[in-house]
C-alpha cells in the first residue's frame, strides 16, 4: 500500500519522462470509467439481491398457511378446531382466518374481481405468525391429522428455499461480476501499458543512458496509468452512482424498483476508484517490469 | 576506471571486434579513429554497459560488467557521461529539462540547481533555447545540448560520440575546450571521431591517445596524429 501511494503522490518529475498524449492514454481513461460504471451497478445489484434475501427469508420463515378443504358443512367446525389447536401450540404468535373478501383478493389475479367465493368450494385459509424458535411443523401436523382430518399444513418451506436460494445466488453473481470486471480492468490496462512502453521505447532508451534504473523508468508508467485510472474510474463511479439515485422507487418491495443502494451502502461506489487504482497499479507495474526485463 | 581486455564483440554471425584492450584511466584523454562502420560506436557502447562483449571482459569502476546486474550498470552509468551520435532526447520536453535529466533519474530528490542550469547552457550557447523542445533544435544545438547533459553530474568518465559532427569550427573548439578542461579536473575522456582536425586541435592542448580501428583491431594510429 505504501508503495501504491508513494506511486501516486511521489516523484511527479519520474511521471513527467513519459510522453503525456497518446491513445493509451484515452483507453485507459475510457475502460477505467466505463468499468467503473459497470461495477457500482453490480455494486447495486448485489445489494439489492442480498436485501431481498433477508427479507424474504425473513418473512417467508415467521409466517405459515393452514388449509382446510372440508365438505361444505363442515367447514366452520374444522375451522374453529383448527384455530384452538393453534392457539395451543408453542411458537404460534397469531393466527387469522382469511375473510371471503381477502380470499377473493387473492384470486382476483385468475378470476377477476367479483367471484361469488361462497358459492364455490373454494379451502379456508389461516394465516399463522410464529414466534420464538417458531412451532414443530411435524408435531403439529400430526396433530392436525388426528382432530382437523381437511386441514393441510404449509410452512412455505417449499417455495420459500428457492427464492431465497435465488436472491442468494444473485448476490453472489454480482460480486462475480465485480470480480469480472476487475479482472477486464486488469487486462486492458496491461494491454494499455505494454502498448505506452512499446510506442516508447525511444523514452526508454534515453532514460537508461543517463542511468535511470529500471525501477524509476516503472514507477514512470505506473504512476501515469494510475492517475488515468484513478481519474476515469472516479468519472465512471459517479455517473454510475447517479445513475442508480434516478432509478425509479415506487413501490419498491419489487425487485427492480428496488435496485439500488440503502443507507451507507451509499458510500460504496466510492471505494471503486480505489481499487480500480490498485489494480490499475499492480497491472502497469507487472507490465512494466516484464517489458524491460525484455527490452535491452 | 573502464578497462577492456580481450574485448570481443559479434553482430549479425561476423566479429565487428576482436581482442580489444582499452584502459581509460583517471585523466587521460583518447580519441578513437577508424572508417565508418568500424566499429567505434560499438566500442563506446561497451564501455558503458549498452552492449555485452561476445568474449572478454569489461571493467567499469572496478567491477566486472557481467558480474553486475541492470542497477548495477545504472549506477555505472551515473558516472558516465555520454554523448550519443544521434543525440537522443526525450523529445516531449524543454532542453533545460532533456540536460537536467541525469540529476532527476539519479534518485537523490535533488534537482539541478536553476543558477548551474543557465550557467552549463550559456556555455554550450544554448542559453536563450531553454524551453525550446528538441526537434526544433539544429543539428549543432543537439549536440550542444547532449553534451552539456552528458556533463552535468560531473562524470568521471566522458564518452563521446562525434561530438563536433554538425557544429561549426568555433563551436568545436569551445566544445573541445570544455572536454579539455573536464579532463585537466581528472576527467577520463574518449572520442569517438572522424575530425583530423579536431584531434591535431586537441594535441597541441593536451597529451591524447590516438587510436585506431581497423581490420577489426585496435591499434595506436600513425605518426601523423
Amino acid at each position: 500500500m505504501r508503495r501504491l501511494t508513494g506511486a501516486l503522490t511521489g516523484d511527479g518529475q519520474a511521471a513527467r519522462v513519459v510522453p503525456p498524449t497518446g491513445f493509451t492514454a484515452w483507453l485507459t481513461v475510457f475502460t477505467a470509467a466505463a468499468m467503473a460504471f459497470l461495477a457500482v451497478f453490480a455494486l447495486a445489484l448485489s445489494f439489492s439481491a442480498g436485501r431481498l434475501a433477508d427479507r424474504w427469508g425473513e418473512a417467508l420463515a415467521r409466517t405459515a398457511t393452514l388449509r382446510i378443504a372440508a365438505p361444505e358443512g363442515q367447514v366452520a367446525a374444522q375451522t374453529e378446531a383448527a384455530l384452538r389447536i393453534l392457539e395451543q401450540t408453542p411458537g404460534v404468535a397469531a393466527t387469522r382466518a382469511l375473510t371471503d373478501a381477502e380470499r377473493r383478493a387473492l384470486l382476483a389475479p385468475w378470476f377477476g374481481p367479483d367471484l361469488p367465493v361462497e358459492r364455490l368450494p373454494i379451502p379456508q385459509l389461516i394465516e399463522i405468525t410464529e414466534e420464538g424458535e417458531g412451532f414443530d411443523p411435524q408435531g403439529l401436523r400430526l396433530r392436525l391429522a388426528a382432530e382437523v382430518p381437511a386441514a393441510v399444513l404449509d410452512d412455505h418451506t417449499r417455495w420459500r428455499r428457492p427464492l431465497v436460494q435465488a436472491a442468494d445466488r444473485l448476490r453472489a453473481l454480482g460480486w462475480a461480476a465485480i470480480a469480472l470486471i476487475g479482472g477486464a480492468m486488469a487486462a486492458m490496462v496491461t494491454l494499455a501499458a505494454q502498448a505506452a512502453l512499446a510506442a516508447n521505447a525511444q523514452v526508454i532508451q534515453v532514460l537508461r543512458l543517463v542511468g535511470a534504473r529500471d525501477a524509476y523508468i516503472a514507477r514512470a508508467f505506473t504512476r501515469r496509468f494510475t492517475l488515468r485510472a484513478l481519474g476515469g474510474a472516479a468519472l465512471g463511479a459517479a455517473a454510475g452512482t447517479g445513475a442508480v439515485a434516478a432509478l425509479p422507487r415506487e413501490g419498491a418491495e419489487g425487485f427492480l424498483t428496488a435496485l439500488g443502494f440503502a443507507g451507507v451502502e451509499w458510500a460504496t461506489p466510492l471505494a471503486v476508484p480505489a481499487l480500480a487504482a490498485v489494480v490499475a497499479w499492480a497491472a502497469t507495474r507487472t507490465a512494466a517490469r516484464r517489458t524491460l526485463r525484455g527490452l535491452d | 576506471m573502464i578497462e577492456l581486455e580481450g574485448v570481443s564483440y559479434s553482430y549479425g554471425g561476423g566479429d565487428l571486434l576482436q581482442g580489444v584492450e582499452l584502459t581509460l584511466a583517471p585523466g587521460s584523454f583518447h580519441f578513437l579513429t577508424g572508417p565508418s562502420g568500424a566499429g567505434k560506436t560499438t566500442l563506446l557502447r561497451l564501455c558503458y554497459g549498452a552492449l555485452r562483449p561476445t568474449a572478454g571482459r569489461v571493467t567499469v569502476f572496478g567491477r566486472e560488467l557481467s558480474a553486475l546486474d541492470r542497477d548495477g550498470v545504472a549506477q555505472a552509468r551515473r558516472r558516465i557521461g555520454v554523448v550519443h551520435q544521434d543525440c537522443q532526447f526525450l523529445d516531449h520536453l524543454p532542453v533545460a529539462e532533456n540536460v537536467a535529466l541525469p540529476v532527476a533519474v539519479s534518485e537523490t530528490g535533488q534537482t539541478a540547481d536553476p543558477g548551474n542550469l543557465s550557467e552549463l547552457l550559456a556555455w554550450v550557447g544554448l542559453g536563450a533555447r531553454a524551453d525550446a523542445r528538441p526537434p526544433e533544435l539544429s543539428g549543432g544545438e543537439r549536440q550542444r545540448a547532449a553534451l552539456a547533459r552528458a556533463v552535468i553530474m560531473s562524470p568521471e568518465v566522458i564518452l563521446a560520440d562525434e561530438p563536433t559532427g554538425n557544429v561549426d569550427w568555433e563551436m568545436s573548439q569551445r566544445l573541445l575546450h570544455l572536454l579539455i578542461e573536464l579532463n585537466r579536473l581528472g576527467k577520463a575522456v574518449l572520442i569517438a571521431t572522424h575530425d583530423l582536425m579536431l584531434i591535431r586541435a586537441a594535441k597541441s592542448q593536451v597529451q591524447a591517445r590516438v587510436l585506431r580501428i581497423a581490420d577489426r583491431r585496435l591499434t595506436a594510429a600513425g605518426a601523423d596524429l
